[in-house]
């Protein structure tokens, strides 16, 4: 089946922009990229936008549609009535650097600020041994595809612009959960502990857990769930919990 | 050059016209949100859901009577702790706090399942969403000027969570004691059971099941291990929590509604309106 | 003079797929200054879109296995045409590569004992491939991502800047590699975000680019797979070898339209999955080439058996190399017996119960449902053969992965020809990058370390004239004054959409001398016509400028495919001549080997109508004994002809 949809895409740069109008032609079984590329095939050669594999790997074409953080590639036209007008416009927790284009250096300052994996000492290429059901949680987490529409979503930052500096967003903290659950992560031995630098350094406290997060995955990782409310209980332990403390110090569990 | 580490964050401009999505250097789009669904239903049913359990726990609170109709107890007024609550016939009135307490003695104990409920994550999300619009729904801006989230007094208390965790425990034991009682008749005599007895068994039920499924709970009973594999017990147990964890939204609510369904059945047997049916 | 940014580096690595991050970690961990260039963000690389695992013989599941066994495997899926020596040092590398990626915090999935665990592939003897579910390659280039994270993060701790030593420049292209004589003296290019143009002064230059997929219609390959490496490496006077080598998967998503080209993995007929036609038949039981007859299963109870007991049953015949597959399910549609939608059916839902599929097959049942609106747990998918990977590329000295005949230029990863042979085994690639990303870091290095301080300067001309080139498309109109005002003279989508059309018609899966003809004619026409391709807008951030830029390297690629692909008048691996059907012993041992006909590079003053590329064959060094011995006699005779054997 084949329709004239009505497309509003915001158009512009950093100096200002508008949402344009377009009449595009739409086929069975089109997701909206595809329509985006019709456009700058037939109406907008310079239309800008990011985008790579078109199957919901790399992360690359996350913008707005309708007011829904999504990625392009994986929103099907068939979602939308054919009399229905589809707005997209770039992500609005970032700055825009053209059309749809954002720029999301703000996560890659962000991932660098997380301290790296520390290898256990006395270990060689080859000898590490690690059980299934103990790499499991990390390994969800490890699914991320970073197109970053947890970050826009999140009202910490999206809506509290000065929030940037002291809060790096549910990926990166799912990045720090990834870490302190990784079976072999020797951080603590090096005297790092990944759980009071999530609050103190990342600003975990931010986070109010409303789940927008979880909400646009398009992995369905269960983010808040399983990696940013489990991270706050891991905060807990070090820094509220005198019953853990306590335990912790009669037993002198490792 | 597009290295990736320019830091995009510039000094913030506070007024509204310049704030969160309207921030100098990203799309200039005057709509506060481009959401064409109804977005603000789920907020609005669950303020309302959360209102209407506000306003009826209040009421029952602070009325102080119609609470006992043996061998039901209201789960709001169990244990009961003052001098002044109604005798129990070996149910859980124990008065610990003596004849000074002349208010009603729901309000010593209810402090713990509301503060269990209030720091709950799901609740959190919930009321933060519905009545705080913090944010209202996802990817619509909300009208705060700044946020702090739970980095200080008060909602960084919002930590002591599992302390409202392991106090609940000992509370649905009680409930679940006298769940038990409920199984006499008024005379004490075991062998009973009535609609009540139904009513309190299906309560206890899904405030266990709502207990147990606490993120907090998933955490201590083995979320907070490194190595499961060295811990299979704790492991398996960990799993079945995680199960229950998943519907932790849903028990929330129906675990809500079960408590005040629980209190208004014992309300309406005890002021007479309703003559308690009995199977044997 | 241009106006242009500048750097200087040690090292620079165009490409941050797996082979261009791994040659930069070991570049920095050399103690070069170390850039890497990328046209997309980082960690977005098409290696994210490799499934089923890297292939290492570690004997984690089977003790038996080792690099002899591995090589040999690999050396019989290339049908024999592999470069050797390359394909002995990936069989003994390549285990050590993985090992090397948990240490930078990589979490495979385990076996019972703890160790990586591994699974079966197309081609591969013992189940040799390290996975993480269905999504290896994301695994591979986000832990390569965070290693040079973590590098960075050392760099801040010594020198307060995360970018002293690694730099890594995103959403750039380069066009040009930049040379002084016969040596690389830097790369040119663009920054997409602005449109700006600049210039990284560097005597090593590593190309780890990955393919040319997007010269096809159907692909299942990136938009960044436009041949920019092969062609950067074609223009700086590098040869490339083994172009006429394409390997198509067989199984494709074939509907929605849009979606047309999307690997479906080969884990689905590893995990039960069969092939059917529109007439209910598993009609691979009819394609079982001789030479495999004795492997796989003749019946369909037998083949149903080796799911459960591989050592009593044989495989069944869906599990044959990607090449026979392809061809396969090519003629069932060919002969009028394919899908509604020109595929045919793979069908996993009669087979395993739904829980199974979804827990195995998780991103294929999410890629369908969200994609297609298919439930791959209750129905057949439709799927046919998509370009997927391009054996040919620069052609390198094994040991180093330079390239031939330029100084101080390397390639590394689906850019360098020859390890593979005439076709890839499955799981093979992502070793390949890590093996042969290292070893291009490594030289590199020691080459740039050799220099000392004479370091090959930056010709200006040269960068004037790649400036030139890089903004003609925004000066097109003006080159032709019968247009009207405003009007852009050729549309590069157009171009672009018409180049894909003709390569996948004329030079696909099954080809023939007069369509190849045919191909090189309209090549031609192309080429001439995107001399006026022009864009509208300005350079910030322009995807039609883009796609005029790229549009040079596709043309250049493609005419090395086409014209490589009419001259070996045999079939062999991902090469399948419906003239000529045979494998030749005497082709065995040649490799076509492709160089710009204008040795100078300055492609503008060549004659559009005249071919870009010219040909040559060149025999290949015959294999070491001690390899040879590796086989038996009867089975290098169906490869090797009696002279090699003789001795």
């Amino acid at each position: 089946m084949t329709y004239t949809a009505h497309f509003k895409v915001w158009r512009g740069d950093a100096d200002g922009g508008d949402l344009n109008d377009y009449q595009v032609e739409v086929n069975e079984g089109e997701v909206v990229l595809d329509i985006i590329h019709r456009l700058q095939a037939t109406q907008a050669s310079d239309l800008a936008v990011r985008w790579n594999c078109k199957a919901g790997k790399c992360g690359s074409c996350s913008a707005e549609i309708n007011g829904r953080p999504s990625l392009l590639c994986m929103t099907r036209m068939s979602v939308f009535t054919a009399d229905e007008t589809v707005t997209v416009t770039p992500m609005r927790a970032f700055p825009v650097i053209r059309d749809l284009v954002t720029d999301v250096s703000f996560n890659y300052a962000k991932a660098r600020e997380v301290p790296a994996f520390v290898p256990p000492a006395g270990l060689k290429p080859g000898e590490y041994r690690m059980q299934q059901q103990d790499v499991e949680r990390s390994q969800e987490f490890r699914k991320c595809i970073e197109c970053f529409l947890c970050q826009d979503t999140c009202h910490v930052v999206r809506d509290h612009e000065e929030n940037k500096i002291a809060f790096s967003g549910p990926r990166f903290l799912m990045r720090i959960a990834e870490l302190d659950m990784h079976p072999l992560d020797a951080a603590a031995e090096e005297g790092l502990d990944r759980k009071v630098s999530a609050q103190d350094d990342h600003g975990l406290g931010y986070c109010n857990i409303t789940k927008c997060c979880t909400e646009v995955c398009p992995e369905h990782i269960k983010i808040t769930d399983n990696a940013l409310i489990p991270l706050k209980e891991r905060a807990v332990d070090r820094k509220y919990d005198p019953l853990v403390w306590l335990g912790n110090k009669i037993l002198r569990r490792p | 050059m597009a290295t990736g580490t320019t830091s995009s964050t510039e000094s913030a401009d506070s007024s509204p016209a310049r704030r969160g999505v309207h921030t100098q250097g990203r799309a200039a789009i005057p709509n506060r949100h481009l959401r064409t669904d109804r977005w603000w239903v789920p907020p609005l049913v669950t303020a309302l859901g959360l209102g209407a359990f506000v306003v009826y726990s209040t009421w029952r609170a602070f009325a102080n009577g119609d609470y006992y109709a043996a061998p039901y107890v209201s789960p709001f007024y169990s244990p009961c702790l003052a001098s002044n609550c109604t005798d129990m016939n070996g149910g859980a009135d124990w008065h610990l706090f003596g004849s000074w307490w002349g208010i009603s003695p729901a309000l010593i104990v209810l402090i713990f399942p509301l503060g269990f409920r209030l720091t709950c994550y799901y609740y959190r999300k919930a009321y933060y969403r519905g009545f705080w619009a913090s944010p209202p729904a996802c990817a619509v801006a909300e009208p705060h000027a700044t946020y702090t989230g739970e980095t200080r007094f008060p909602l960084i208390l919002q930590n002591i969570h599992r302390y409202f965790f392991y106090f609940a425990i000992p509370v649905a034991g009680i409930l679940t004691y006298d769940v038990v009682l409920s199984f006499r008749d008024a005379d004490g005599n075991w062998g009973h059971a009535g609609l009540g007895t139904l009513v309190m068994l299906v309560n206890i039920t899904l405030i266990w099941a709502y207990t147990f499924s606490c993120h907090s709970c998933r955490h201590i009973i083995g979320g907070r291990l490194k190595h499961f594999s060295k811990h299979p017990v704790r492991f398996r147990l960990w799993g079945w929590v995680g199960r229950l964890n998943r519907h932790h939204m849903l028990l929330a609510w129906v675990s809500l509604i079960s408590v005040a369904l629980a209190d208004f059945y014992v309300y309406l047997v005890a002021s007479g309106a309703f003559d308690d049916p009995r199977f044997f | 003079m241009t106006q242009v940014e500048r750097h200087t580096y040690d090292v620079v690595v165009v490409g941050a797929g797996g082979a261009g991050l791994r040659a930069a970690i070991e570049a920095r961990e050399q103690g070069m200054r170390t850039a890497v260039i990328c046209k997309s963000l980082f960690g977005k690389a098409h290696t994210v879109m490799a499934e089923g695992g890297i292939a290492a013989s570690m004997g984690n599941a089977n003790s038996n296995d080792n690099w002899e066994v591995h090589f040999r495997d690999t050396m019989r899926g290339g049908k024999f045409l592999n470069q050797w020596r390359m394909a002995e040092l990936h069989a003994r590398e390549a285990p050590d590569r993985v090992w090397e990626l948990e240490t930078w915090g990589a979490l495979f999935d385990r076996t019972k004992d703890g160790r990586i665990s591994q699974r079966n592939f197309g081609g591969h003897e013992y189940p040799r491939l390290a996975h993480v579910g269905d999504r290896t390659g994301l695994e591979l280039i986000r832990t390569l991502q965070q290693k040079i994270v973590s590098l960075q993060q050392e760099d801040f701790a010594e020198f307060g800047d995360y970018e002293a030593r690694l730099k890594v420049f995103q959403e750039c292209t380069v066009t040009r590699v930049l040379k002084d004589g016969p040596a690389v003296s830097g790369v040119f290019g663009y920054i997409r975000e602005s449109g700006r143009l600049f210039v990284i002064e560097s005597p090593a230059v590593v190309l780890a680019t990955g393919g040319i997929g997007k010269s096809f219609k159907v692909t299942s390959n990136s938009w960044e797979y436009t041949g920019d490496g092969h062609a950067l490496a074609l223009l700086a006077g590098a040869p490339l070898i083994n172009m006429e080598f394409i390997q198509f998967h067989p199984t494709g998503m074939v509907w929605p339209p849009s979606v047309k080209g999307i690997l479906v993995t080969e884990s689905v007929r590893g995990d039960g999955g069969v092939l059917r036609n529109s007439d209910g038949k598993r009609f691979m039981f009819d394609y079982i080439p001789d030479v495999f007859k004795e492997k796989y299963a003749q019946s369909e109870q037998e083949a149903d058996g080796w799911y459960a007991d591989p050592a009593t049953f044989r495989r069944p015949p869906e599990l044959l190399p990607r090449d026979e597959v392809a061809r396969a399910i090519n003629s069932e549609v060919k002969a009028g017996r394919g899908t509604p939608h020109g595929g045919v059916f793979l069908d996993v839902s009669t087979r395993l119960p739904a829980e199974e599929i979804k827990r195995r097959l998780p991103s294929m049942h999410h890629q369908f449902k969200e994609l297609a609106d298919v439930d791959i747990t209750a129905e057949p998918m439709e799927v046919g053969p998509t370009c997927h990977y391009m054996m040919g590329g620069v052609d390198v000295e094994p040991d180093t992965a330079a390239a031939r005949g330029v100084p101080g230029l390397y390639a590394a990863g689906e850019v360098a020809g020859g390890m593979h042979g005439s076709n890839r085994l499955g799981g093979n690639s992502l070793s390949d990058l890590l093996v042969f990303g290292r070893r291009a870091g490594l030289h590199a290095s020691e080459y740039v370390a050799a220099l000392g301080t004479g370091r090959p300067a930056v010709p200006e001309d040269q960068i004037d004239s790649a400036a030139a080139e890089a903004l003609r498309p925004f000066s097109a109109e003006a080159s032709d004054p019968d247009l009207p005002q405003g009007q852009v003279a050729e549309n590069p989508y157009t171009l672009h959409q018409e180049l894909q059309q003709a390569m996948n018609d004329l030079v696909g899966i099954i080809r023939r001398a007069p369509e190849m003809e045919e191909a090189l004619s309209r090549l031609t026409d192309l080429r001439m016509r995107s001399r006026r391709a022009g864009v509208e807008g300005h350079r910030q951030f322009n995807p039609g400028w883009h796609l005029a830029i790229d549009l040079r390297n596709m043309l250049l690629v493609s005419e090395c495919v086409a014209r490589a692909a009419l001259e070996r008048t045999e079939s062999r691996g991902g090469h399948t001549r419906e003239d000529h059907p045979g494998m030749d012993r005497t082709w065995r041992k040649v490799n076509l080997v492709c160089e710009l006909s204008d040795p100078s590079g300055g492609l503008a003053d060549t004659d559009p109508e005249r071919g870009q590329v010219t040909l040559r064959r060149r025999d290949m060094d015959p294999m070491r004994d001690d390899l040879l011995a590796l086989f038996e006699k009867e089975e290098l005779l169906k490869y090797l002809t009696d002279e090699e054997l003789a001795p």
